[in-house]
């Protein structure tokens, strides 16, 4: 990480921090997104069908990919927006920073509060199931597989929101539009994590590895994508005065 | 002799079918301070984002602190020049120091050096008591102020200023202007884009006036002579019964004209020699002068005929 990017990410988590709308954001949707796995597992009994129990566990463990996967959007759309709106970004144009490292510092200050959240709600997560769930849930949730996922699936998923967030948010001029259509374009990723939640796709360890690859994949084009749209002329002329 | 800190040629940029300015050729001395001025649309702000790199010429060279506009050159070039636009620019939920240590970040001053560049920039506009405060808490003057101090951290050889009193109190811009006037004594060259006649007349060393293309480019005072021909105004306290055989008694000058009761121009090449034997011309003639004095043309006569000109022309 350069010197610049560093500067970019402290700047960038200092103002997120004092963002009254991120900060509650940050804080209610984990906090709704963790009720679904815990009050689904709290449902399971001993004699339910391992069918039902497989659903259950296989709806829960998706419902934490959401924390990595919308969260980022909302501080996606501020990123570009919201500096333009205030004016700020045109003296940040005007340094020695390239875009690249501005690019990668915004989307740093993005992926790592949400990662980090998402984290801590899986070892809550894990805690509750270990201490308060059914054996055969126990079992489902342990899976190296699970753990391999959540680990290498949350920083990309993240990742690839922040893209798809900056690429909008380079392209719109509205600060909220550009967060809901964030969102939604984020969501169809939740389908490929869904064949693995819901076991469409057997949860090996190698299934998650190869998940992670092709995720990583996609992160790289979309970080190419955004790079190619982040373009400073374009940027300060489409909306504001030439 | 200084190579100059900003040469620009044949310098033409265009948004599709409009243009934002055609043909800009001109010189900036070392050290200088330099006024652009123009009505609005005339592309000033766009100069300065293309001579700063934020936007790409459509055609044309230039050359910034040594610096050839070019792709690639941009990060190189932007370390040597700092731009102030017209919007002070600041995060408001930060504080000024914040605000100004990000910048530092961004220039790549080391964080051990950073804190003591941040404090004497802002020393340097007298913000220094101010560095804890929210930059939302401030007002406009402050934050421009402070968005000057931003400028300032990394020491630039060209110093870009968008209007930098737009919108600001009188009290206020004379602080500012203030500054500015302190900078030249640093050496920094300062490229001065201002709506403000009597400002880039105070401040600047040479001004060029922008209408899309560069109608003039000069010193206020040589700009005056190129434009007005030099005239003395004549106060007498009754009409002047035959002003044809008083002004053409006196050798040196030129057409007069009568622009009330008892008022007259009298065009003259040398003011200062025509003005005692006019004097004793209207004495000798029984005319009560009030008063006999060059005709001050301002730097708003200067603008106003180029503008007008240009008004005219579209017409």
């Amino acid at each position: 990480m350069t010197p610049r990017t560093r500067a970019v990410l402290r700047k960038e988590l200092r103002d997120l921090r004092r963002n009254k709308f991120i900060v509650a954001t940050m804080v209610f949707l984990p906090l709704f997104v963790i009720l679904i796995p815990f009050l689904s597992v709290l449902g399971v009994k001993a004699g339910d069908p391992e069918s039902t129990v497989r659903n259950v566990v296989g709806g829960a463990s998706l419902s934490f990919f959401l924390v990595p996967l919308i969260l980022p959007t909302v501080i996606a759309g501020y990123a570009v927006i919201g500096e333009r709106e205030q004016g700020t970004l045109e003296p940040v144009l005007t340094t020695p920073v390239r875009e690249s490292e501005l690019l990668i510092g915004k989307a740093l200050a993005a992926v790592v509060p949400c990662v980090s959240i998402a984290y801590g709600l899986y070892v809550v997560y894990r805690v509750w199931v270990v201490s308060a769930a059914v054996p055969l849930v126990q079992h489902l949730v342990n899976q190296p597989s699970q753990l391999i996922a959540v680990i290498l699936f949350a920083p990309l998923l993240s990742t690839f929101s922040i893209w798809v967030g900056l690429a909008i948010s380079v392209r719109s001029n509205d600060v909220r539009v550009a967060q809901q259509l964030s969102g939604l374009a984020a969501l169809p990723m939740l389908g490929l994590i869904a064949l693995f939640s819901f076991r469409i796709l057997t949860p090996t360890v190698t299934v998650a590895l190869a998940g992670a690859v092709l995720l990583a994949v996609i992160d790289l084009a979309a970080w190419r994508l955004v790079s190619a749209l982040f373009d400073r002329e374009r940027i300060l002329t489409r909306y504001g005065s030439a | 002799m200084d190579a100059p800190a900003i040469r620009a040629t044949g310098l033409t940029k265009d948004f599709g079918q409009r243009t934002a300015f055609r043909d800009l050729t001109f010189e900036v001395g070392t050290g200088e301070v330099f006024g652009f001025l123009g009505p609005n649309g005339a592309g000033k702000t766009t100069t300065v984002r293309v001579l700063g790199t934020l936007i790409r010429p459509t055609s044309g060279t230039a050359e910034v602190a040594g610096v050839p506009l070019a792709e690639g050159s941009g990060p190189e070039l932007r370390s040597l020049v700092a731009v102030m636009p017209e919007n002070p620019g600041m995060y408001l939920r930060l504080t000024v120091y914040d605000n100004l240590e990000y910048f530092a970040g961004l220039y790549g001053i080391p964080r051990s050096a950073a804190r003591e560049r941040i404090l004497a920039s802002l020393d340097t506009v007298g913000m220094a008591s101010r560095a804890g405060d929210f930059a939302g808490s401030l007002s406009k003057g402050l934050r421009q102020r402070a968005s000057l101090a931003r400028t300032l951290l990394s020491d630039p050889r060209v110093l870009f200023l968008d209007e930098p009193t737009s919108g600001l109190d009188p009290v206020a811009s004379r602080e500012v202007r203030e500054l500015i006037e302190g900078l030249r004594t640093h050496g920094v060259t300062v490229f001065l884009t201002t709506h403000r006649l009597e400002e880039a007349e105070r401040l600047c060393d040479r001004i060029a006036v922008l209408n899309t293309t560069l109608r003039v480019v000069g010193r206020p005072d040589d700009l005056r002579r190129q434009l007005f021909e030099s005239a003395i105004e004549v106060r007498t306290a009754r009409p002047l019964a035959d002003p044809s055989s008083v002004f053409g008694s006196v050798g040196a000058t030129g057409a007069w004209t009568q622009d009330g009761d008892g008022v007259y121009q009298v065009r003259a090449r040398d003011p200062a020699t025509v003005t005692p034997e006019l004097a004793r011309a209207l004495v000798a003639a029984g005319a009560d002068v009030l008063r006999l004095a060059e005709v001050q043309r301002t730097l708003e006569d200067v603008y106003l005929q180029l503008v007008n000109e240009d008004v005219e022309v579209q017409r």
